[in-house]
């Protein structure tokens, strides 16, 4: 046999629910041995920026008949399902409120179910976590996830339509912009701690040449994990960091992470369940942080990699900066190693979810509002900001004692520096409104205008 | 890194960080041109199945015990005819790492063919849950004839209800991890035709479980007949909860003696129960109804999945031959306080469970007891198991109550290994 397999163990003898030994033949030795992964020869050429050549050795005979991937569900690939009509096909979409849902029609269905992706992703794959969580009527999901690039570009007669839905209009001929320049903010570094508990930046990137989470294979997702930890362990300065795989952690370093509220765990939501992203639960799954705990990176969770810039108080301009260089650096090493970011200039970065799509950034805060919260205005107020309030444990949750996450509604279609612009000047506003409802005052004459 | 190669082969931490080495080697220096997307082939071929095996290190699962690097380097780029693979079928046992006390199986077949294809691991699998059962060379026995069952009937004053169940699966369509919404729905439809065709005590209606009206549910709700989408990670994670709830139901007879759930584990789930210890007339309900729907099926050209050495064949292994489990909820509350109460149950091949199923627990003393086995031997032969084990059951629980000693039976003869 040429390479080892590092994961397998050699079984200990079993014994039957009656008591009696096994006495199966291939029973053996009890010790465990792990098997060693040796590296295969590699011939790499370089030319600038053309083709590097792989050749290794293949360990088995390739069989006859190697399909496309076959993940991430039953019937990805099934060879039956094409033999009925679009219409057996169709799913029931009744009782759904999601922006598949909405989108999707049998004329749309029939021209897309025989297409797939080079690697083998499907119609069915994108659509299924939209059909098996019809949703709620006031909260409107996407109903669909890209198990690779091209899902964006093979489905784009369904995936167009969606993301002009979910992303205020943007069309398929817009382009986006992608600004990293952390100087280009102005101001954020002024918001009153009184108020402003904390501030946060995060968006996710994706690696070129690897599927995305619900349809990626163990090899693959290993192949992200180990790539991003050499990424991040040659960071220096204050982003030094070190890397915590989900299944070699110890309880200690565990509850550590738990109390420091960097800890993701196995997802429970149906919505993520659904589309495939929590196969293999935790292999090559991780977090990475800085020693000072102001920069996260979670490994293989929804996305390849999302990226968390954080620090109590209201600096948000220092956050930003932080994120902005620390992203850039991480971008760079991985150039260095011949891949980059998934992005385009239509999409700009590409994510899992069409919701994050273009920037993937949500930068907020935690503020204390007790009184703006309370105000008729206040949902008023935020739409015409462009901004959203969650609870303060993150999408879903409520509120606790009057303190808000107020965040950036937008993905796509705004750069990353006007984004957080709008959540530096919105919060701004925010802190000065509640110190005027404090004193008794109206806040009708500081009403912003529609941005 | 300069360790020595005695540490790199007892370090499991290392092990670990040189396999993703491996998977990322190819990665790590495959390249970007304009045009870098690979296909589905190219994938496969840069990551080899070393790079693809799973971590089942902290797994307790039958498949987890018989996956080797050679069977999965051997199978993981087959196909079944429906394009099922192997990763497919072990995904569940890879999810659910299990207990160190219950061993599930760990995997699930996706077709007919599965079993054949990947029979390299299932055939291992198969041995490891059905005492050493072998598919290659054993033949399973299927008997219906439940006029052979001898002393049928318990003592009401212990047995309180009888029930049998087993699973049948529909011949060319595809089993619910694997099935699209148009086989569901198909099976949906040949059986609900069949079951339309039964007459006399086993003349009824069927619900669909996304057409019911509220009554309807909780009237079936209150009948203990629903079931509802599944929440156990071990189904969902084979991927048998797409599409909920679409084509899936419930069909019962007017008696309410004789149910059949639609597409939810299995194409089909039939259960004959009553109150009460008849457990003959149960079985025979049972034999009666099963060999009608089959006729009604076969007259419109379907038939149900079998072969001689699988018997029925259904979506998880610990289900194939005959699918059956046959039981009673029973009373025994000075024998179930007895130290001797499980290995009465192991040597008779029965099992007890609470009164809510499957890992429920029982309420007061009264027991789920049924059937341990299900393939190997004929229904006929594990009913009459089950038979003569509630019957020394309830006699040793009179014995207990007289104030006389009981005594533990020999162990029921398995398979030779």
């Amino acid at each position: 046999m040429g390479a080892e397999f590092a994961y397998y163990k050699e079984p200990s003898p079993r014994t039957f629910s009656t008591g009696e030994p096994n006495n199966v033949s291939d029973c053996s030795p009890r010790s465990e041995k792990i098997g060693l992964v040796v590296s295969s020869p590699l011939v790499v050429t370089s030319l600038g920026s053309s083709i590097f050549k792989i050749t290794f050795t293949s360990f088995y005979a390739t069989p006859c008949c190697v399909q496309g991937s076959a993940m991430p569900f039953g019937n990805t690939h099934n060879a039956l399902k094409m033999k009925y009509a679009s219409s057996e096909e169709y799913p029931d979409l009744s009782q759904h409120n999601n922006h598949m849902a909405k989108i999707l029609t049998p004329a749309i269905y029939e021209r897309l179910r025989s297409k797939q992706t080079p690697s083998g992703f499907t119609l069915d794959d994108v659509i299924q976590t939209g059909i098996d969580n019809p949703g709620h009527p006031f909260i409107m999901t996407v109903g669909c996830v890209a198990g690779d690039e091209e899902t964006y570009e093979v489905f784009k007669e369904l995936l167009d339509p969606i993301i002009e839905d979910r992303h205020g209009g943007y069309k398929p001929t817009d382009k986006h912009k992608t600004d990293l320049n952390p100087n280009n903010l102005k101001g954020g570094d002024d918001l009153d701690p009184n108020y402003v508990l904390s501030s946060r930046v995060r968006t996710g990137r994706s690696i070129r040449g690897f599927c995305l989470p619900p349809h990626c294979s163990r090899g693959e997702r290993r192949g992200v994990e180990k790539m991003s930890v050499e990424a991040l362990d040659s960071l220096s300065g204050d982003l030094k960091g070190k890397y915590y795989a989900l299944k070699n952690m110890t309880d200690a370093e565990q509850q550590q992470l738990i109390d420091d509220h960097f800890l993701f765990d196995k997802p429970v939501s149906p919505l993520l369940l659904a589309s495939g992203m929590a196969r293999d639960w935790p292999d090559g799954r991780g977090i990475w942080h800085n020693d000072t705990k102001t920069f996260l990176v979670w490994v293989n969770e929804e996305d390849h990699l999302r990226v968390i810039s954080m620090q109590k108080g209201g600096n948000m301009k220092e956050v930003f900066n932080r994120f902005c260089t620390g992203l850039t650096k991480i971008e760079t090493l991985f150039k260095d190693k011949g891949t980059s970011f998934m992005w385009n200039e239509h999409l700009g970065y590409v994510l899992t979810c069409p919701s994050n799509l273009g920037t993937g950034l949500r930068a907020g805060v935690h503020v204390k509002i007790p009184n703006m919260s309370k105000h008729a205005k206040f949902e008023e107020v935020l739409k015409r900001l462009r901004l959203q309030k969650r609870g303060t444990g993150g999408v879903d949750t409520a509120a606790v004692g009057g303190t808000f996450d107020i965040s950036n509604a937008d993905r796509l279609g705004f750069s990353e520096v006007e984004l957080v612009q709008m959540v530096v000047d919105g919060v701004k506003l925010l802190v000065e409104m509640e110190k005027k409802l404090e004193k008794g005052q109206s806040i009708d004459n500081i009403m912003p205008a529609q941005k | 890194m300069a360790f020595s190669f005695t540490r790199m082969m007892s370090s499991r931490n290392t092990a670990t960080l040189l396999a993703s080495l491996g998977a990322g080697t190819m990665a790590t220096c495959y390249l970007m041109t304009d045009s870098n997307i690979l296909s589905a082939e190219e994938r496969r071929k840069l990551y080899p199945p070393s790079a693809d095996f799973p971590d089942l290190r902290r797994h307790n699962n039958c498949m987890a015990h018989a996956l080797t690097p050679a069977i999965y380097g051997k199978l993981r780029d087959q196909v079944t005819p429906n394009n099922w693979t192997l990763d497919q079928c072990i995904q569940t046992g890879v999810d659910n790492p299990g207990h160190p006390f219950i061993k599930t199986v760990g995997m699930v077949a996706g077709d007919e063919e599965s079993y054949k294809v990947f029979a390299d691991l299932f055939d291992p699998v198969i041995k490891d849950r059905h005492n050493g059962y072998d598919p290659k060379t054993m033949k399973h026995p299927t008997d219906l004839d439940a006029s052979k069952i001898t002393n049928g009937v318990f003592d009401e004053k212990y047995v309180l209800s009888s029930r049998v169940r087993t699973g049948r699966s529909i011949r060319g369509l595809s089993l619910p991890p694997c099935c699209s919404r148009s086989e569901r729905r198909e099976v949906e439809r040949v059986t609900v035709q069949a079951l339309a065709g039964l007459k006399g005590d086993l003349s009824g209606r069927y619900y669909s479980l996304g057409d019911m009206t509220d009554k309807e549910q909780q009237q079936l709700i209150d009948e203990h007949f629903l079931f509802d989408k599944p929440i156990s990670p071990l189904l969902t994670s084979a991927f048998m909860a797409r599409d909920w709830p679409d084509a899936r139901g419930i069909w019962h007879n007017n008696e309410k003696t004789f149910l059949i759930w639609v597409n939810e584990e299995d194409h089909t789930r039939v259960i004959s129960m009553e109150k009460g210890g008849n457990m003959k007339r149960v079985f025979e309900r049972f034999c009666r109804g099963l060999q009608q729907v089959e006729k009604l099926i076969q007259e419109r050209g379907w038939e149900f999945m079998w072969n001689e050495h699988l018997g029925y064949i259904l979506t998880c292994p610990s289900n194939l031959g005959t699918g059956l489990r046959a039981g009673v909820h029973v009373r025994l509350p000075k024998l179930s306080k007895d130290p001797r109460f499980g290995k009465i149950l192991d040597n008779m091949r029965l099992q007890k469970r609470g009164t809510g199923g499957v890992d429920t627990a029982t309420t007061g003393d009264t027991f789920d007891i049924s059937n341990n086995d299900r393939l190997g031997k004929s229904e006929v032969e594990l009913v009459q198991l089950l038979v003569d084990g509630v019957n020394y059951l309830i006699d040793c629980e009179k014995r207990l109550e007289r104030g006389q000693d009981i005594k533990i039976p020999a162990p029921i003869v398995q398979f030779r290994k």
